[in-house]
């Protein structure tokens, strides 16, 4: 196993503080906007996110939930490891507001896909948009792309890209991986 | 990520502690969406489940009904006070008939001890007990324990008494397997006649005495007194019965420390328990219905992932 950095700390960044500010253009003041990250590692993306909303924009009450898919998945009972599922944290309505979804890699799609039914069950929202850190492009199997993408990036299949959170991994860091 | 020990849940005795841990922790996402506007998700939707209930129920089976819709499973129940059981169909004949309609799940009630863990054995197709005459009620002492979890942070180092009819409960039986095997004491209380000769040999001590066990315990868990399995008098009379063995707000009042007070229902009002204690802020008698959806939930959805395509 091999692995090539792709992404380091300053890089990573740039780009969240390029995506913030995309965001802000488009959203404004987010009165009528929300941040949903999903569960398990976008949930790191989302935080810092909304900590460079809040301190660099100053975005008073910032919405943000967490969402989990993993009983929305469509490889329930498929895949030869059990599914494991996190925390929920969703104390907001989403009806008539604008979801963003962030995840920290769009790959095939499949994930944002159940998001999007998943989130219905918390009322239905105007629009609904997606920020990632990467977008793996060519790897999609569902018309699915992102409105807000810090890299692009080109991998096989055999290859995995590895995101690393300060927060959570010690580092700021995007890996590309060879099995 | 773990996954059950088991295939079937036939018993608290045939699972682990770590089983346990598993169906608590899916269950905790469960009892969120469950409370979330749109209360369903769609994991179980290529699966079939029947629920056949050879005994009277309303609460577990209204409670496995819920569960299996808020999962998207396709559900068919039936009582067999309206099958062809009257006609003299043996049980492997009228399950493996309703098999063969693609059912992938069965969920059964029955009067007979061990007939869910026979049914296992014969069929095939996952089998969930959903109470085996005086043997086994496993789900309903997973939501026992996992209210006393919600309301007291573990069940690890409680103090947990049984109050009533243990002889012929399957909710006792089930409760002292599961609470034991998670670190918890128990004790039973109840009337000589309707504590079974062996519970010593279960680890379980006998206190005869409501009060003391009161003082003793964190939680008392009130058990109905089953009229319709008492073949003989046990005790002599239903106001004796509730003199010696009916908890009360004054007796409750006259404690020096606040417990928990659980029923697994149908309660009997001013039997077992007075109507004020089961209104009351110490009892978790509705939150243990709310928590027999989520917990049910889990088992189906757990048990459910090991069926393969």
């Amino acid at each position: 196993m091999s692995q090539k950095l792709l992404l380091n700390a300053k890089e990573i960044n740039i780009i969240l503080h390029r995506l913030a500010c995309q965001l802000v253009e488009k959203h404004l003041d987010f009165s009528n906007t929300v941040l949903v990250g999903m569960q398990p590692r976008g949930k790191y993306l989302a935080d810092r996110i909304k900590k460079i909303l809040e301190e660099e924009y100053q975005i008073q009450n910032l919405a943000l939930g967490f969402l989990d898919i993993t009983f929305f998945r469509d490889d329930f009972r498929r895949g030869e490891k059990p599914l494991e599922a996190s925390e929920t944290q969703i104390d907001f309505l989403v009806e008539d507001k604008k979801v963003v979804f962030i995840d920290d890699v769009l790959y095939t799609g499949r994930s944002i896909n159940a998001a999007l039914t998943a989130i219905q069950s918390f009322g239905r929202p105007s629009e609904v948009e997606l920020l990632t850190l990467i977008d793996r492009r060519f790897s999609r199997h569902l018309p699915i792309q992102p409105d807000y993408r810090g890299r692009q990036v080109d991998a096989i299949n055999n290859e995995k890209v590895l995101v690393k959170w300060q927060d959570n991994d010690g580092e700021d860091a995007v890996y590309l991986v060879t099995k | 990520m773990k996954e059950l020990s088991v295939n079937h849940l036939i018993g608290i005795k045939h699972i682990t502690k770590q089983d346990i841990d598993l169906i608590f922790e899916t269950a905790d996402h469960f009892k969120e969406v469950i409370n979330r506007p749109i209360k369903k998700v769609p994991s179980l939707r290529d699966i079939t489940i029947a629920n056949i209930f050879f005994e009277n129920s309303t609460r577990t089976k209204l409670s496995f009904e819920l569960a299996q819709k808020r999962l998207s499973a396709d559900v068919i129940s039936f009582s067999a006070a309206q099958s062809s059981v009257k006609k003299g169909e043996t049980l492997v004949d009228t399950v493996n008939n309703i098999l063969s309609m693609k059912v992938d799940m069965v969920v059964m009630r029955h009067s007979s001890p061990g007939a869910a863990h026979f049914l296992s054995e014969n069929v095939k197709a996952s089998i969930v007990n959903a109470g085996d005459g005086a043997h086994e009620h496993p789900t309903q002492a997973l939501l026992d324990s996992f209210t006393i979890r919600e309301k007291l942070g573990d069940v690890g180092g409680k103090k947990i008494v049984i109050v009533g009819d243990i002889l012929h409960s399957r909710v006792a039986l089930s409760n002292i397997f599961a609470l034991q095997m998670q670190g918890a004491e128990v004790k039973v209380c109840g009337p000589k006649t309707l504590i079974p000769k062996y519970i010593e040999s279960l680890g379980v001590s006998v206190e005869p005495n409501l009060r003391k066990a009161l003082e003793w315990c964190d939680v008392a868990n009130m058990l109905r007194v089953q009229n319709e399995r008492l073949d003989v008098n046990y005790f002599p009379s239903t106001r004796e019965y509730t003199q010696q063995y009916g908890v009360t707000k004054e007796l409750l009042d006259s404690l020096n420390k606040e417990i928990v007070i659980m029923h697994p229902g149908p309660i009997n009002r001013g039997v077992e328990i007075s109507s004020d204690v089961a209104d009351s802020q110490q009892s978790v008698i509705l939150e243990q219905v709310e928590n027999g959806v989520a917990v049910r939930m889990a088992v189906i959805y757990l048990l459910a992932s090991k069926i393969k395509n």
